[in-house]
């Protein structure tokens, strides 16, 4: 089970790596990761994709909440939240291939071709982290030269 | 205005600090300037591990939390231990560390080291100080941390610069930390289902930690026992917090507990566990601990809750404040039947040893320290066979008089932390249990006591052996002994050494204890056992004492690892 997790934190130095330290010290992989300011500077949300069961989980989250730096963690796994992510990807496209590749794009509300270079496009995409996967392995057969993904980014869904 | 290094000091008194632990070096220096004017009592230790040990020690006999101030580099990389155990233990502990300048933060420089990084781990909070202006709020909170909720290490990792720079900043007059609101008060709701199921149980337990210690709980626990007539257990971390000399108490429980406690939990039908974290060595096979009980748990720390043991009814909150509520509630029940068994169990397998044994025992040597302090002494371990026989044969009564490294074991921990005990209570006979192997860590402090005229007792109980590594080994590892022979004889055949036929004590603790100024007695015979006790208690100093013990002596009963609390292994035979 894949859980994400999103940590309102300290925004000082050295939170990040205590939050890293706590999870990897315990043998989880972080699959993703993404941090940014709030609308209250002195605050960053964290939002933390980790495999694993959810009594471990569970443990992980109490041991993020007794970090001091930590204000407030919440596994939504457990709510209805909202996730996105952004990807962009370099995709080989010879002046014939182009317009084939576009023409795709064009079918895909959350994705737009962002650059051109000669012998590549480059595609951005928007969306829930499931269509992200499908939209790569749509791009699959074009040959993809590159490509970066922000991680999941997720917030709780108002009631 | 003020420098960085007076806002140290000022802090620190603000705290209530009265005695500091550490070593000096180049990037202290400033502090230890300011520190040559300030009224504190300061305690020049020989190694950074030795101030961490001995402000733990302090920490753990008065309450208050410890204090130490090292160096940058190594002086901070030998705090790590200290930190560790400190950490495990949960004891309020505030260590000052010098870094190199701020620009030079990151360039390798001379005695630098990530001190935060590094202890990162091993601490509740640290901070690594970047502006002068941050450094009095930062010294306040550090003791707030420290000393509230489970309580823990803190280090702060104060640049040269910044001891250096000055500040008109005055410490804040109250802490604020939105991300730290350490529980009080327990749940009402839940005090009340928790007092329903004492009620209600049939053959309750109370299991008992370190918890009911650090929360000065012991008075409320012992009420409550009463009242409620429940038997305890207690943990290594929870000796003292009932008084083992009370019908009720089942003594410790876990790898080598009593077997009265082992049963007792292993049948009841409600387990209540007060400050306690379900530790490994305390729970044997998790699958079949307390396979009867519903299992409540009060605890400061929700980390601790369902860790490893499902809990029914959890309680989070400060114990004593918790403990209070539940006496209340208590109604009298009658479980004259329960009780019965447990006395049967209680008479019929006590902790015990060979008494004919013409060899001088270990388990006898402690049960003289219990008779000749009349059970007034604060003992502090090291860890190891000795440490497990301090638990058995003297029955503590109060909280803070067993001090010993419960969670991370350190070997080398007992010494300086009984010097650091005695620094904060000076008019009590304080005896540092030790083995030969665990003593040879941190001897080098013994000449602190000396020079304080602290008056510890070390009894060294040697058995020319690393104990509890050869009792596994023959337990399970075939019977070989591979490095865990201290003496000379009978040594593995790649681990030779120049053995002249004859044994000689190597080293000779009694000589090693003059060298350090220090008091030596050897006694290698049962008779002699009480003499030196009587003599070292006298003496207005440190004194070591060499017990010559049996080494092939065993602890008992034994847990195998993997195993449940009831199969409890009582000898090899």
């Amino acid at each position: 089970m894949k859980h994400v997790i999103t940590a309102l934190v300290e925004n000082q130095p050295g939170v990040l790596a205590r939050i890293v330290g706590l999870i990897s010290g315990r043998g989880f992989n972080i699959e993703t990761l993404n941090v940014a300011p709030t609308l209250d500077p002195t605050c960053s949300r964290m939002t933390i994709k980790v495999p694993g069961d959810d009594r471990v989980l569970e443990q992980v989250t109490k041991q993020l909440n007794k970090l001091i730096d930590v204000i407030k963690v919440t596994d939504l796994t457990q709510k209805r939240y909202l996730n996105r992510e952004l990807v962009l990807a370099e995709v080989a496209a010879t002046p014939q291939k182009r317009q084939e590749i576009v023409e795709l794009i064009k079918l895909l509300s959350d994705a737009k071709v962002v650059s051109v270079q000669e012998k590549s496009l480059t595609i951005q995409m928007i969306g829930e982290q499931d269509k992200i996967n499908d939209f790569l392995k749509l791009l699959k057969p074009f040959r993809i030269l590159d490509i970066s993904r922000s991680g999941v980014i997720a917030v709780a869904r108002g009631e | 205005m003020r420098t960085g290094a007076q806002c140290i000091m000022d802090g620190l008194q603000e705290a209530g600090v009265k005695t500091i632990f550490g070593l000096p070096g180049g990037a202290v220096l400033d502090i230890f300037a300011r520190l040559y004017h300030a009224p504190f009592e300061f305690i020049l230790t020989r190694h950074e591990q030795g101030a961490t040990h001995m402000a733990d020690g302090y920490a753990r006999a008065t309450g208050k939390p410890g204090c130490c101030i090292v160096t940058s580099g190594p002086g901070a990389t030998n705090t790590v231990t200290g930190l560790a155990t400190a950490y495990m233990d949960g004891i309020p502990m505030v260590c000052i560390s010098g870094q190199v300048h701020s620009h030079m933060i990151g360039n390798d420089a001379f005695q630098e080291a990530d001190t935060t990084g590094i202890t990162r781990a091993v601490t509740k909070h640290n901070y690594l100080v970047k502006k002068v202006d941050d450094l009095p709020r930062i010294i306040a909170e550090a003791f707030y941390i420290a000393s509230t909720g489970k309580p823990g290490p803190v280090v702060i990792d104060v640049p040269k610069d910044i001891q250096q720079a000055s500040t008109k900043v005055q410490t804040p007059k109250e802490i604020n930390m939105r991300g730290y609101n350490p529980a009080t008060n327990g749940h009402s709701k839940q005090i009340e289902k928790l007092a329903k199921a004492i009620n209600k149980a049939r053959k309750p337990v109370f299991y008992a930690g370190g918890g009911v210690i650090a929360g000065d709980a012991a008075e409320e626990l012992t009420i409550l026992a009463r009242k409620a007539k429940v038997p305890v257990t207690t943990t290594l971390m929870g000796l003292g917090s009932f008084p083992e000399t009370d019908p009720l108490a089942l003594r410790m429980l876990g790898m080598h507990g009593s077997v009265a406690a082992n049963h007792a939990v292993s049948s009841c039908d409600l387990l209540v566990s007060i400050g306690a974290r379900f530790d490994d060595r305390v729970t044997g096979k998790v699958s079949q601990f307390a396979p009867h009980a519903v299992i409540a748990h009060i605890d400061i720390d929700p980390s601790s809750i369902s860790k490893s043991v499902a809990t029914d009814i959890p309680v989070v909150g400060h114990a004593k404040l918790v403990l209070k509520e539940l006496i209340d509630q208590i109604e009298p029940v009658d479980r004259s039947e329960w009780l019965a068994q447990v006395t049967k169990w209680q008479k019929e397998f006590p902790f015990s040893y060979n008494k004919n044994e013409k060899q001088l025992l270990p388990q006898y040597v402690i049960e003289q320290i219990y008779e000749v302090s009349n059970g007034d002494a604060i003992i502090v371990t090291d860890v190891g066979q000795h440490q497990m026989w301090s638990a058995h044969f003297f029955k503590y009564t109060k909280p803070r008089t067993f001090l010993s490294s419960g969670g991370l074991g350190t070997m080398g921990y007992g010494m300086p932390a009984a010097i650091g005990a005695q620094c904060g209570i000076r008019n009590k006979t304080i005896v540092n249990i030790a083995g030969d192997g665990s003593i040879q860590m941190n001897f080098q402090e013994l000449v602190v006591a000396v020079e304080h005229k602290l008056p510890i007792n070390v009894v060294i109980l040697n058995n020319g052996h690393l104990g509890m590594v050869r009792q596994w080994q023959e337990m399970f590892y075939k019977k070989e002994y591979s490095a865990s022979t201290l003496g000379q004889a009978n040594r593995p055949k790649n681990e030779h050494i120049k053995h002249e036929g004859k044994d000689i004590y190597l080293p000779d603790f009694v000589k090693l204890a003059e060298a350090h100024g220090a008091m030596g007695i050897r006694v290698t015979k049962k008779e002699e056992v009480g003499k030196a006790l009587h003599k070292a208690f006298g003496t207005d100093g440190p004194v070591v004492i060499d017990c010559i013990v049996k080494p092939e002596e065993n602890v008992y009963p034994m847990v195998p690892p993997g195993a449940s609390l009831t199969e409890m292994v009582q000898s090899m035979a």
